[in-house]
C-alpha cells in the first residue's frame, strides 16, 4: 500500500504550457508537501496564475503532469476529477462570488450541490464558516454590498465550505490596504493552524509572502528559478531573485528619449 | 492579391466552421445534461432554476410578444384587404392571417422577440460570469457550467417558446378578426368559423416544430457567445450584440430551411 502521508499533496512534473507559440510555463517541477504553505512569487506575466490554473485543474498542460493527492488531473475519470476538485478550495483574485446570490447562498451552494445535508444543517455550517472569517453578520448581504476585503474573506469562507484538504489563494492581498491585507495573512495562518491544510498562495506582495510561507518558489519567464524556505531565499544571490526582492527596475526611462520624441513631434516628423 | 483574397476566404470559412462546431459540441453537452434539469428525475435545484428561467423568458415576454403579434396581425389584414378588396375577395384575408400566423409569423415573431430579450440576456449573464471568474469558480466547485447554467435555460426555452408561439398565433388571428369586424362588420364568431375552416392541425404543428428549433438556436447561440467572452466589460457588450445578430440570422435561415422542407413535403 502506498504511503499517502509521504506523498506530496501537489506534484507538478515537467509541465509545459504555451499560448499562441509563447511558452508560458517551460518544464515546471514543483512538490507541495501536505500541511505546507507554498507561496508562488514572480513578476506579472511570469506564469504564476497559469501554474495555479494547472494545479486547480482549470487548464490541462500541453506536456507534463499535475498530480493532486497522487491523482493525475489529465487522466482521471469525471468522477475522480470531481473528487479531486472537491478536495481543493479556491479563493479567486477578485473573489468570484456569485452576484446573483447572497453571501450565505454562495457558501451554501457547494453544500447543497454535493451533500445531502438538511437545510438547517447547511445554514448552521454556513454561519460557522462565515464566523471563521469574521462575516457572521453579513450572510444576508449581496456580495456587491461588501468591501473588497470582506468579499475576499467571503471567498475564503466559500472555499472552506466543503472542508477541503488544499486551499488555494490567487493574489489574496491585491487591491487591499495594508491593514486588511495583514488581516487576510493572519486568516490564512489561522486556517492552516486550525485545519492543518495544504495552502498554495500566488502573490507578488513580498511582506505577505515572507510572513505566511513555509516555502517559496519564484517563477521567471515560465521557469522556476528558486525554491526554498523564506530565510534561504532571503539570503540567495540569484540575480533575478535579488532584483525582485530589492525592487530594482529592469530599465529606467531616459528623459532624453522623451525630449527627442517631443522635438520630433513638434518638427512634424510623425505626419 | 489573389493569394490574400483566398487566404481571407479560407480564414473566414474556418472561423465559421469552428463556430458551428462549437455550437454542435455545446448542444451535445446540453442534451446530455438536460435530464438533470427535469423535474422528479433530475436535480431539484436545476428544475427550480428552469422555472425561474421560464418566468424570465416566457411569462415576462408575454406582453411584448402579444403586442407585436396584435400589431402584425392587424397590419397583415390591412395589407391583404387593400389588394383582395379589388377582387371582392375579402374572405381571403382570413386565410392570409390565419395561415400566415400559424405557419410563419407566429413562431417567427415569438422567436425574434425572445431572441432580442433573452438571447442577449443569456450572453450578458454568462459573459459577465466569465469576466468575473464565476465560471471558473463553478468549475473548481465541481459544477459543470453547461449543466448549471445552460440546461435550465434550454429546458425553459423549449417549454416557453412553443407557448409564446401559440399566444402569438392567437393574438395575430384575433387582430385579423378585429380588422374584419371594423372593415366588413364580420362578427368574431363567423370570423373564427372561417379561421377553423382554413387552418389544419398540421399547420399549427409545423409552427410549433419550428419554435423548438428556434428555441435551440437562441439558447445555444446566446450561451456560446457568453462562454466565448474574453477580456473586460466591453467584450460582454459585444457578445450580447453578437448573440442577437447571430441568433436572429440563424432563426431566419432555419425558418427558410423548414419552410422549404414543408413546401416540398406538401408538393409530394
Amino acid at each position: 500500500m502506498p504511503d499517502t502521508a509521504a506523498e506530496p499533496a501537489i506534484r507538478v512534473r515537467d509541465v509545459v504550457v504555451s499560448y499562441g507559440g509563447r511558452r508560458v510555463l517551460d518544464g515546471i517541477n514543483l512538490d507541495v508537501a501536505r500541511g505546507e504553505t507554498m507561496v508562488l512569487i514572480g513578476a506579472s506575466g511570469s506564469g504564476k496564475s497559469t501554474l495555479l490554473r494547472q494545479i486547480i485543474g482549470l487548464e490541462q498542460p500541453q506536456a507534463g503532469q499535475v498530480l493532486v493527492n497522487g491523482m493525475d488531473l489529465a487522466t482521471k475519470s469525471k468522477k475522480d476529477l470531481k473528487k479531486i476538485r472537491l478536495s481543493i478550495g479556491v479563493a479567486f483574485q477578485d473573489a468570484a462570488l456569485f452576484n446573483s446570490m447572497s453571501v450565505e447562498e454562495n457558501l451554501a451552494l457547494p453544500l447543497r450541490e454535493h451533500t445531502r445535508l438538511a437545510e438547517s444543517t447547511i445554514r448552521l455550517m454556513t454561519w460557522m464558516k462565515l464566523s471563521v472569517v469574521g462575516l457572521a453578520d453579513f450572510g444576508k448581504s449581496s456580495p456587491r454590498e461588501l468591501s473588497g476585503g470582506m468579499r475576499k474573506r467571503a471567498a475564503v469562507a466559500r472555499a472552506l465550505s466543503l472542508d477541503p484538504q488544499i486551499l488555494v489563494f490567487d493574489e489574496p492581498s491585491a487591491g487591499l490596504d495594508p491593514i486588511i491585507a495583514a488581516e487576510l495573512d493572519e486568516l490564512i495562518l489561522a486556517l492552516k493552524r486550525a485545519f492543518n491544510m495544504t495552502v498554495v498562495v500566488v502573490t507578488h506582495e513580498m511582506a505577505s509572502a515572507f510572513h505566511i510561507a513555509d516555502r517559496m518558489a519564484m517563477l521567471y519567464n515560465g521557469s522556476l528559478i528558486a525554491i526554498g524556505r523564506p530565510d534561504e531565499l532571503r539570503k540567495s544571490a540569484q540575480p533575478r531573485l535579488r532584483q525582485f526582492f530589492d525592487r530594482v527596475p529592469d530599465q529606467v526611462l531616459d528623459p532624453s528619449v522623451i525630449q527627442t520624441y517631443f522635438e520630433r513631434y513638434l518638427k512634424g516628423d510623425f505626419e | 492579391m489573389i493569394g490574400s483574397a483566398v487566404e481571407y476566404v479560407g480564414r473566414v470559412t474556418l472561423r465559421h466552421v469552428e463556430y458551428v462546431g462549437g455550437l454542435a459540441i455545446q448542444l451535445r453537452a446540453a442534451l446530455a445534461s438536460m435530464r438533470r434539469a427535469l423535474p422528479l428525475v433530475g436535480n431539484r435545484n436545476r428544475w427550480r432554476s428552469a422555472v425561474n428561467q421560464m418566468l424570465a423568458v416566457g411569462v415576462n415576454a408575454c406582453p411584448m410578444v402579444g403586442i407585436m403579434a396584435l400589431c402584425t396581425g392587424f397590419i397583415l389584414a390591412m395589407q391583404g384587404a387593400s389588394e383582395f378588396r379589388k377582387f371582392g375577395a375579402m374572405n381571403l384575408v382570413v386565410d392570409l392571417v390565419s395561415l400566415g400566423f400559424t405557419r410563419e409569423l407566429g413562431p417567427l415573431l415569438a422567436a425574434l422577440a425572445v431572441s432580442g430579450r433573452s438571447g442577449s440576456a443569456f450572453s450578458a449573464e454568462i459573459g459577465t460570469m466569465v469576466v468575473t471568474e464565476e465560471i471558473d469558480a463553478l468549475r473548481t466547485m465541481a459544477l459543470d457550467p453547461i449543466e448549471f447554467l445552460l440546461a435550465p435555460k434550454y429546458l425553459a426555452m423549449l417549454i416557453m417558446l412553443p407557448c409564446l408561439t401559440i399566444m402569438s398565433n392567437a393574438c395575430g388571428i384575433l387582430a385579423g378578426g378585429l380588422f374584419m369586424r371594423i372593415s366588413t362588420q364580420m362578427t368574431l364568431r363567423v370570423y373564427l368559423g372561417y379561421v377553423a375552416d382554413s387552418i389544419v392541425l398540421r399547420d399549427v404543428m409545423m409552427g410549433l416544430l419550428k419554435s423548438l428549433a428556434f428555441a435551440t438556436i437562441i439558447v445555444q447561440v446566446g450561451c456560446l457567445e457568453g462562454f466565448h467572452v474574453r477580456g473586460g466589460p466591453d467584450a460582454v457588450g459585444r457578445s450580447a450584440t453578437s448573440a442577437v445578430v447571430k441568433s436572429t440570422f440563424l432563426v431566419i435561415l432555419s425558418d427558410l430551411a423548414f419552410t422549404g422542407i414543408f413546401y416540398l413535403m406538401e408538393r409530394h
